[in-house]
């Protein structure tokens, strides 16, 4: 048995809204892959909870009327990864979701559990923010859409209102369009293990693959919320891909990245380790593009 | 605040069933108290050690982190439910055993529906792909490599790979005979 007050069961999403309004002391229960093992470990222990796991309406990835990826809040880690769509247009994320927990928690977990807990080691999250995925959030005064960085106000802190939750992650056409991504996890273990710093960089090139059209690098953990490093962007685009440049870039990234001491690991390595990772993740994806490194 | 409490239909090894769930239970609370399918082992209920595995519509689960209501219209298949009618051991059961894949036997229930759900895919994995697949639980008595050895053997006999299975090493490596060398 859970330490809970209570669990009200949701049968829509107007009716999930409905029981938070009812019950403003209510947290939302997802996969409760996070949840529920806060309230075994006592953090969340006698809560109440609003079930939103069997709303099969929010699961699945669609492409919308605006040509939008449309990915289901409660859509679960494996099921991304083994979606045509993910694999056709945002191959990365599929990967990076893979890399999550293990195989069972990767079946209970959801994309939008793993954005709404706020946490800047989310594997989702780096490929998200740098993807500038759309968050879509439904509450009692309809539906409103967000960018994810500003969905992350700080840690374990998102943009959600009381009776609000989030319905969908949107990656618009603009932002996965002819774009490669590549995810690096770095942490202790292959599996169940939480991230240390990671990593996810997606490029477009210019029609000749000569040039960098545009890159886009997020980290996790290298800041107390999901980051992008702009510095190192704004130096990379329009250039040439040349040794020289890459690894500019990835030196660039220091200007932004600003990972703290843990338990985990310290700042000296997790800030070592982003340059490490922005240059294996910048050469994979420009692999991916079609793009060859001249000289 | 009174107890609550509801009606959960849901399929379990394969037969229709419905019992009245304490709302605050977890499927493993569920299965093992009002089902007495004891195999579902509670080991760490956080989700870690996968002790708990099920397979739910086809896909394995661990049932301590999985509410009890969430059941509601599911097919779920425990260890339980892949013994015969006598009690004859499935092939995966068997393998487990024949390799020496089991000490104390905690994490086996669990370990064995994920290689079902591995057996049954049809697919035939990679080395890497099994020992992925497999790493969603913990086993402190047999280092894994009979395990692995095991899952991997079925996997070939199901595909119809009987001579590869036997050429599987004490390593869980296929090693294929030395070629005849030219002359």
């Amino acid at each position: 048995m859970y330490d809970i007050k209570a669990l009200y069961e949701a049968t829509s999403v107007q009716h999930a809204i409905e029981l938070l309004q009812e019950h403003p002391e209510a947290q939302i229960l997802a996969g409760g892959s996070d949840v529920l093992v806060q309230v075994r470990e006592g953090r969340r222990a006698g809560v109440e909870l609003v079930s939103i796991y069997m709303l099969d309406e929010l699961r699945g990835v669609s492409i919308d009327e605006e040509e939008n990826i449309r990915i289901g809040s409660l859509t679960s880690f494996s099921h991304i990864t083994n979606d045509p769509i993910i694999q056709k247009y945002i191959n990365v994320l599929g990967e990076a979701v893979d890399m999550v927990g293990g195989p069972q928690i990767r079946a209970i977990g959801t994309i939008g559990g793993n954005t709404c807990n706020g946490v800047t080691s989310a594997d989702s999250a780096s490929t998200l923010t740098a993807w500038e995925a759309i968050i879509e959030i439904t509450g009692p005064e309809g539906v409103r859409r967000v960018p994810i960085k500003d969905f992350y106000i700080k840690a374990k802190v998102v943009d959600l209102k009381p009776g609000e939750i989030q319905t969908a992650i949107l990656i618009p056409k603009s932002s996965y369009d002819r774009c490669y991504g590549h995810y690096i996890k770095y942490a202790m273990r292959n599996a169940l293990d939480i991230t240390t710093t990671g990593c996810s960089v997606n490029v477009r090139l210019t029609e000749d693959k000569k040039k960098i059209e545009r890159v886009r690098i997020a980290y996790g953990v290298a800041a107390p919320i999901p980051m992008r490093a702009y510095t190192a962007e704004e130096f990379l685009n329009g250039k040439t891909i040349n040794e020289k440049n890459i690894k500019k870039f990835s030196e660039m990234v220091l200007e932004d990245v600003n990972p703290r001491n843990s338990w985990r690991a310290s700042r000296a390595l997790r800030r070592h380790i982003s340059v490490v990772m922005a240059e294996r993740a910048l050469r994979d994806s420009i692999e991916q593009a079609g793009g060859v490194i001249n000289g | 605040m009174d107890r609550q409490y509801k009606v959960v239909h849901c399929k379990i090894n394969g037969k229709e069933v419905e019992k009245i769930v304490d709302m605050r239970a977890s499927l493993t609370d569920m299965l093992r108290n009002d089902y007495r399918l004891t195999s579902v082992k509670k080991g760490c209920e956080v989700g870690e050690c996968g002790a708990c595995t099920v397979i739910i519509d086809g896909e394995g689960f661990n049932s301590c982190i999985y509410m009890a209501v969430w059941a509601e219209g599911k097919e779920i298949w425990t260890l339980e439910g892949l013994t015969g009618p006598g009690g004859e051991l499935s092939d995966i059961q068997q393998a487990f055993v024949d390799e020496g894949a089991i000490q104390c036997g905690f994490c086996s229930p669990g370990f064995i529906m994920t290689s079902w759900e591995i057996v049954n895919s049809g697919r035939e994995y990679t080395d890497d792909e099994l020992r992925k697949a497999l790493s969603g639980h913990l086993c402190r008595c047999t280092g894994y490599e009979n395990i692995f050895r095991a899952v991997k053997k079925t996997m070939l006999r199901r595909l119809g790979k009987k001579k590869e299975a036997e050429l599987v090493n004490s390593q869980g490596i296929t090693e294929y005979p030395e070629p005849m060398p030219f002359k």
